[in-house]
């Protein structure tokens, strides 16, 4: 009796500890993500303005309409017998009513914030002059279309990357001081030039000088007919990319990690483990990684931001028909609706991944403190 | 002194830094050479004047010491000008005010190719009646080609690889091989003395001609030129300045500035340290790389402004939160508390006290972050944003990718800045990674 008395006791405790756990998790969830939602808003204001610069764009569209009517008007019969002064006058008049139509006569204030509204709830409007490939003049389904490209391209190179470069540097922080060991922190400047610049480079090699593989693009002009063909021709488009971005970052990878795990395996509790008699491959699962998974999991998310950003130039060079060739294409044409929904697209998807990464944090790592979160990040 | 000397030991350990350091002062070096030899606004108006400044340069000439490669040894470009030689010319008075112009071009041709054009510019003086000209080819083997007659201007250029009908005369080669080739095999150069005779007659009195005759080359100069005949040797040197300043200047600025916000951040707390942290959220979220673009596209593509932008947003990137809770440990720390004791103000706390600790994190950084300015200009060049005015290994980039040149062959284009670029990354890399192993003191041995 007694004893089942003092566990009840203890019991209640716990549970009212873990009910409180639960209820600081939400707190801290929602902070998060209030002053996250917060920014957004702030960090897509600044773009739309930037994009529209103060309201010049408009003044584009604005002298590009007038044009446009004065051809309409010039190319309708039925307008020659109108005097000079008519004409004009109907033309300010239709000016006026295309303006109404676009939203254009009010103050380019006013408009901006309905620009934000629409873009923070993704209704993304129209695009000026680029329709998608299945001809939708939609800014949703033309950044839409554009997103798996992107998607296959860079994550399965980051994927492939990040994977490699970890498990490589566990292998090497076994082989501390060995000759392979020594080749990698020799390498490691190698990083400091980008994915695309290896991509020039590769492209040189393999396309114009071996004739191997393509010189970009996602498949051949004529697609091939059947399915696996085109899984094929799309494998063999895939190979330069993915070896310009592992060629890019490889070494620097590895050797960040192999350093990160040879610290990490020089302390304390480690040493213990070895003592202890532990496997090599245990004391990396449970006292080398599992610590170090907070560090893991940030590194990851920043490489998930850099799989979008990162894909501008790195598309353009391969020619790549992904949201990066897009946002260059948008910007040759002045297609600010193009321009601001990538934008935006670009800031959610980075301020989701950093909010999952709050999230993750809170719960895999026991230093982050709940609620108060004042020192941690 | 001692400082700097305690600093070339320690560095002496890393064979890599001593290598870096090494690209680095040959950068340097080439930077201070470009920028004596061709000032400012010397590289700018070269690099944008158009065909008046390099007319007597090829078009997509690969550089001059491929021929140390060559078995068939390519030309180089010849310019032969009666303005500058004299004895080329000579007059002879046939009475009533008209005379003779005899101008013979003669030289060596030795080279295994053929040229890649031929030109002749004529500039002359009269008041009505304009100079007649007969231009004639003669072989080693003395075949005599009559080539064109003319009437001419003022200034008059005769493309003699550009006329139609002188391949009738040449069974049908191009005026550029069929001039030079063995008769007897077509494919081969005859090597010899060629002649280019051009016989003037002027009907005035006062009325002179003179004439250029240039044989442009395959081969062009250290570094070859581009598709508007340009000089790149002109872009490859003026890329050094301004690939470092840009790469130092960025750096420097947003390292410096980073540090010095954290510090004022941790120090004074409160809303400062709130508002810096918000700005951090914002810029994290925002892209740099379209917000640059938009900014090259619709404001001013000058690199200052560019720069400017990337320092501005860098100021506040990731690195101030390293810098932040690196300075919240040393916050509190004993020796800022005994500083507090005997009344320090605050600004001597965060300036003799607390960055002075963190100086050794901070040079490591800055110099690792070089290089990825560097790379962004030319990032950023190559989407077609470079510098209006400036040459720049970027831009060189993007000329040679936009007009095809790994389709085409011309490597040497993209290889040349690419390689230097390359050279200036690996450069401050190499040294920022010693660095950061010398300074670090959790990576010291590693």
């Amino acid at each position: 009796m007694l004893s089942i008395e003092s566990a009840r006791e203890r019991a209640v405790p716990v549970r009212r500890r873990s009910s409180g756990n639960l209820w600081r998790i939400a707190k801290y969830t929602f902070v998060k993500g209030t002053a996250l939602l917060v920014t957004v808003v702030i960090a897509v204001y600044i773009a739309i303005l930037i994009a529209n610069m103060g309201g010049y764009v408009d003044e584009m569209r604005k002298s590009e309409l007038k044009f446009q009517i004065a051809e309409e008007i010039n190319q309708n019969e039925q307008m020659r017998v109108l005097t000079p002064q008519e004409r004009k006058a109907y033309e300010e008049e239709i000016f006026q009513v295309r303006l109404k139509q676009l939203d254009l006569d009010q103050h380019f204030i006013i408009r901006s914030f309905k620009y934000l509204w629409n873009g923070l709830s993704l209704s993304l409007g129209r695009a000026i002059y680029i329709s998608s490939d299945s001809g939708s003049p939609h800014v949703d389904d033309i950044i839409g279309e554009r997103l798996a490209p992107t998607l296959l391209v860079m994550a399965s190179g980051q994927l492939l990357l990040f994977f490699s470069a970890m498990f490589f540097a566990l292998f090497l922080s076994r082989r501390y001081g060995s000759r392979l060991d020594r080749l990698v922190v020799a390498m490691a400047p190698t990083s400091a030039a980008p994915a695309w610049f290896y991509g020039i480079f590769l492209i040189m090699i393999f396309a114009a000088v071996l004739g191997w593989l393509p010189f970009g693009g996602m498949m051949d002009a004529p697609p091939p007919p059947t399915f696996w063909g085109k899984v094929g021709n799309i494998l063999k488009h895939l190979i330069l990319p993915i070896s310009a971005m592992v060629a890019a970052s490889f070494w620097l990878s590895s050797y960040y990690w192999r350093t990160f795990f040879l610290i990490h395996s020089s302390e304390d509790y480690v040493d213990m483990a070895k003592a202890k008699g532990l496997s090599d491959r245990g004391i990396e699962r449970r006292y080398v990684l599992r610590p170090t998974l907070p560090t893991i999991i940030t590194s990851f998310a920043m490489t998930l931001i850099g799989l979008w950003t990162g894909a501008i130039v790195f598309e353009n060079v391969f020619n790549w028909p992904g949201i990066g060739r897009l946002t260059q294409r948008a910007i040759n044409m002045f297609d600010t609706p193009v321009i601001v929904g990538v934008t935006v697209i670009y800031a959610y998807l980075l301020a989701l991944t950093l909010f999952l990464l709050d999230i993750i944090y809170a719960i895999v790592d026991p230093r982050v403190k709940l609620g108060g979160g004042e020192n941690g990040s | 002194m001692r400082a700097i000397r305690n600093f070339f030991n320690q560095i002496k350990g890393y064979p890599s830094a001593i290598v870096g350091l090494c690209i680095i002062a040959f950068m340097v070096c080439l930077s201070i050479y470009a920028v004596i030899r061709i000032p400012y606004r010397e590289a700018v108006r070269l690099w944008k004047g158009g065909e008046n400044v390099w007319i007597e340069n090829p078009r997509n000439a690969r550089p001059a010491w491929f021929n140390l490669f060559y078995q068939e040894k390519q030309p180089l470009t010849m310019v032969m000008k009666t303005t500058e030689n004299p004895e080329l010319k000579t007059v002879t008075d046939l009475g009533n005010g008209i005379s003779a112009q005899d101008i013979v071009f003669e030289f060596d041709y030795q080279y295994d190719g053929f040229p890649a054009e031929l030109s002749l510019f004529f500039t002359s003086t009269f008041t009505t009646a304009r100079p007649n000209v007969e231009i004639t080819w003669i072989t080693p083997d003395g075949r005599e080609i009559l080539m064109q007659n003319l009437t001419i201007r003022a200034s008059e250029s005769y493309r003699i690889s550009q006329d139609t009908r002188l391949p009738r005369r040449l069974n049908g080669a191009h005026p550029e091989k069929g001039l030079f080739a063995d008769p007897a095999n077509p494919d081969k150069v005859l090597k010899g003395t060629y002649r280019l005779v051009v016989g003037c007659l002027t009907f005035e009195p006062g009325s002179n001609i003179e004439a250029t005759f240039i044989l442009y080359g395959k081969l062009h100069g250290f570094a070859g030129t581009d598709h508007l005949r340009r000089d790149i040797g002109v872009a490859l040197l003026w890329g050094a300045p301004v690939a470092l300043s840009v790469g130092l200047v960025v750096a420097v600025g947003t390292s410096l500035s980073t540090m010095c916000l954290a510090a004022c951040a941790v120090w004074f707390g409160g809303w400062i340290d709130w508002i810096i942290r918000r700005l951090n959220q914002i810029v994290m979220i925002i892209p740099l790389l379209p917000i640059l673009i938009m900014i090259g596209l619709f404001y001013s593509r000058s690199i200052i402004v560019m720069m400017g932008v990337t320092a501005l947003l860098g100021i506040f990137g990731s690195g101030i939160l390293t810098y932040r809770s690196m300075f919240l440990q040393t916050k509190t720390a004993g020796y800022i508390e005994a500083a507090r004791a005997y009344g320090a103000g605050s600004f001597r706390i965060i300036f003799r006290y607390l960055i002075p600790k963190v100086v050794p994190v901070l040079i490591p950084g800055f110099v690792t972050q070089v290089p990825s300015y560097v790379f962004l200009e030319a990032t950023l060049a190559v989407l077609g944003l470079g510098d209006k005015d400036l040459p720049t290994w970027g831009k060189l980039l993007n000329d040679a990718y936009s007009e095809g040149a790994l389709l085409t062959g011309h490597f040497y284009w993209v290889v040349e800045p690419a390689v230097l670029l390359i050279l200036t990354g690996f450069g401050f890399a190499m040294v920022g990674f010693a660095l950061d192993r010398i300074f670090n003191p959790r990576l010291r041995g590693l």
